[in-house]
């Protein structure tokens, strides 16, 4: 019956049992730890590889790899993990699966039968994928550049059809957090009250139900390029490889706001929670996020300079990118103005919200430098652009994701981590982030071409600080591993809302109830009308 | 709760219980649904900017098309015939089900199907006919009538958004039956149409897209 959640003491994680009830739940929220899950596995295997390929360059020569070939495998699956399989799911597949319908105040998301299906899509996928490293690796990287990606005699086929498949459970997933946030409000949601998250969700999904339907129809006719030659990328038979990089950043470029727009919602929600003042600027984020959607699908054109695009284009480009820092810097203030004069506590999501901040930063700008045209016919395929794209997806949306996860750890489970132990993960993540990817700015600036295996000797010493660095960073995320794994067996009870924070899904025990809430919530006012240090006490929860 | 046990007449249907109501949820299901359609229009539009921009790197690649009369228009006309007068009957099924009228609804649902499928067999001789005479895309092209270059690369364009246009009409097709199937069980009435109704909007899709290949591919020389 639908009301058997009422029960007292009954919650989404002992409602039903056994495994078979995980599998085909249409519960929001055990999808949401599902793909937390999946996506976490991955993030481990990615993140084998990325040591391995740190390992290799911590001198000249050979160190790991057998073969340069080898190495090149390695850096792809590295990239491909990570940005398909991790970081665009990452935030709102799992993060926003479970947030989502709670903070509109809704039992679950609009199609809770597609957004099942869209976790196996994802799976799937993944399986396919990620097969090819059982049968014939991949060398092309992450970008699959043609004509190369066309003669590699390597199981690319495989690749780009996993890809292809991740991108439908990528849009079903989209359209159903669209439609949730139009349809299943709770009363008095109105969408002046929606707290920045889910503007920042729903921005994001916008992006991912245009954008990937593009990536689809590249993948697929790539994949035709490989097996039947329909000629429309190999120059060989007409085509042309430079259209091939068109379409491919015309998804790639949007798909980079997929990874950071959810991570600067998630931002947006942790520091009025945690300096006790209404956001600043509430119209100004929400708008931002917007513009930055906008802007993101005119800009591919970017990572194209050298390409052989005409001036005029490169000019437009080169434009249009610089706006992109517009809003993107309308947030940082608004999130700094929020902050300010505010009764700061600084718990892990905090720290972590507070490395975003400071990260982010330098990623967002030195993208700025690789939108001036002069600036990146030097810096393009250097290590400047690996450095710049890391600060921004793993110090953008990964330390994001992070505070997430400790912010809204407490609700999953009811259990509460260890503050010391997640401090000290957090600040070896984010020193370590930071020994491994500075010394590649500078490295990119001096001429470091990114994608080899070997370097020239001059480049030793900076390429050994970012492989140790790169330990420091692998030993922070085991402890957070670690230490989260721990709470949830022995963690103390967290009580129903320990941060004191405003938005719904604080407003209901930990972990919920089946349905979420018991009794259908009714909204008043903002989600950020903190009001200094007294709603501290809880006086809402 | 009679959910999914066997057939439910529109009379008792609930609607999922986390919608305050039947409206909500069809409100829920056409916007679902429309959301794809936009899905589809940019799936659709990476084929249609290749089509652009091989005629303008080509331009004698569509006249070498028309001049030796790779594609024969009278065939795609007729298909085009055959999909707006089923986007007619759709519409009629759809408009059958919110009166409730069964038969109605059936009947048209069935006049669809086999349009989509005399759409099918068409394309199917026009398919066979190409491939007897090896007029294929790219590297698989083997023409003997005609030999200029860049011919083989308009086939690849044509046999791709042909065939994923059909891939399109298979799928609808499918779930058109499934469909009449439930018209069948009298599921759908004035109080629940939902299903025939968004079918009904992605039907209309698919002939849209075939609209604006038969000119593009048949016609423009
Ligand atoms: C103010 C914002 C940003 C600007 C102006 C910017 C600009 C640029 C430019 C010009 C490039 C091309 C460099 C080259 O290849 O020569 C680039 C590369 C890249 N950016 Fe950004 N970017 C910004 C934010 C982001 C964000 C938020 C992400 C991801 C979360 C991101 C991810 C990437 C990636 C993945 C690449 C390189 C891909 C590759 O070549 O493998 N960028 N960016
Ligand atoms: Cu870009």
């Amino acid at each position: 019956m639908a009301n058997s959640s009422t029960a007292h003491g009954d919650n989404y994680l002992n409602h039903s049992h056994g495994l078979k009830s995980w599998l085909f739940t249409l519960d929001h929220k055990r999808i949401g730890l599902m793909y937390l899950f999946v996506i976490l596995a991955m993030f481990l295997m990615g993140g084998v590889f990325a040591l391995l390929v740190r390992w290799e360059l911590f001198a000249p020569g050979m160190q790991f790899f057998s073969s340069p070939n080898t190495y090149n495998q390695a850096f792809t699956y590295h990239g491909a993990i990570m940005v398909f399989m991790v970081v665009i799911p990452l935030i709102p597949a799992a993060i926003g699966n479970f947030v989502l319908p709670m903070q509109i105040g809704a039992k679950d998301v609009a199609f809770p039968r597609w957004n099942l299906v869209s976790y196996y899509v994802y799976l799937f996928g993944l399986i396919v994928a990620a097969s090819t490293l059982f049968i014939n690796k991949v060398d092309t990287g992450w970008t699959f550049y043609a004509p190369y990606s066309i003669r590699t005699g390597t199981s690319a086929t495989l690749v780009l059809l996993g890809a292809f498949i991740m991108g439908f459970s990528s849009i079903l997933t989209g359209l159903n957090f669209i439609v949730s946030i139009h349809k299943l409000r709770a009363p008095g949601l109105t969408w002046d009250r929606l707290p920045l998250f889910l503007w920042a969700l729903y921005a994001t999904s916008i992006v991912q139900v245009l954008a990937t339907p593009v990536l689809a129809i590249t993948l697929l006719l790539l994949i035709l390029e490989r097996t039947i030659g329909i000629g429309i990328f190999d120059p060989k038979l007409g085509g042309d490889p430079v259209l091939f990089q068109h379409f491919f950043w015309f998804y790639s470029h949007p798909a980079v706001y997929i990874m950071v727009l959810p991570a600067m919602g998630v931002i947006s929600d942790i520091i009025p929670t945690f300096s006790r003042k209404p956001i600043f600027g509430y119209k100004a984020i929400a708008a931002a996020t917007f513009g930055i959607a906008l802007v993101a699908f005119v800009v591919w054109g970017h990572h194209m300079f050298v390409s052989g695009q005409s001036e005029f284009a490169n000019f437009v480009f080169s434009f249009l990118t610089m706006l992109v820092a517009v809003p993107t810097g309308v947030k940082v203030f608004s999130w700094l103005a929020t902050m300010y004069k505010g009764s700061l506590r600084m718990d892990t999501p905090m720290l972590y919200a507070f490395g975003f901040l400071f990260v982010f930063t330098i990623g967002g700008l030195t993208g700025v430098f690789l939108a001036v045209v002069s600036v990146d016919v030097h810096l393009t395929a250097t290590y400047f652009v690996v450095a710049h794209f890391h600060y921004v997806m793993v110090g953008g949306t990964l330390l994001a994701f992070l505070a997430g996860l400790h912010y809204w750890f407490p609700k999953f489970c009811g259990k509460m981590y260890n503050e010391g132990t997640s401090k000290v993960a957090a600040w070896l993540i984010m020193v370590g982030f930071n020994v491994t990817f500075f010394p590649q700015f500078i490295l990119g600036v001096l001429g470091m071409p990114r994608r080899y295996a070997d370097y020239l000797p001059q480049f030793e010493q900076l390429n050994r600080i970012s492989t140790i660095g790169s330990w420091f960073l692998g030993v922070g995320f085991v402890i957070v591993a670690w230490n989260l794994a721990k709470a949830l067996k022995y963690g103390e009870k967290s009580g129903p809302n320990p941060w004191g924070a405003l938005t719904l899904e604080w407003q209901t025990p930990s972990p919920p109830p089946h349905e979420n809430f018991l009794k259908e919530p009714v909204v008043t006012e903002g989600p950020y009308e903190y009001r200094g240090e007294k709603a501290l006490m809880g006086s809402n929860a | 709760m009679a959910h999914g046990t066997g057939a439910v007449s529109h009379l008792e249907r609930h609607h999922a219980h986390h919608f305050k109501n039947g409206h909500e949820e069809f409100e829920a299901c056409k916007q679902g649904m429309w959301i794809f359609l936009v899905t589809e229009v940019l799936f659709f539009s990476g084929m249609f900017v290749a089509y652009a921009v091989l005629r303008v790197f080509y331009p004698d690649m569509m006249h070498d098309v028309h001049h030796h009369k790779i594609l024969d228009w009278r065939m795609g006309a007729l298909n085009t015939v055959v999909l707006i007068t089923s986007s007619w009957t759709m519409a009629r099924a759809v408009s059958s089900s919110q009166r409730g009228e069964h038969k109605n609804t059936v009947g048209f649902l069935w006049a669809t199907l086999l349009l989509a499928g005399v759409f099918l067999v068409v394309k199917y001789f026009e398919y066979s006919h190409k491939i007897h005479e090896h007029i294929l895309p790219g590297a698989q092209y083997a023409y003997e009538g005609l030999t200029t270059a860049k011919v083989p690369i308009f086939m690849s364009v044509y046999f791709v958004m042909t065939g994923i246009h059909g891939l399109h009409v298979v799928i609808g097709m499918g779930i058109i039956y499934y469909l009449i199937r439930r018209a069948n069980r009298n599921e759908f009435g004035p109080k629940y149409f939902t299903p025939v109704e968004i079918t009904g909007l992605y039907w209309h899709f698919v002939d849209l897209v075939w609209i604006y290949l038969f000119p593009l591919l048949y016609l423009v020389g």
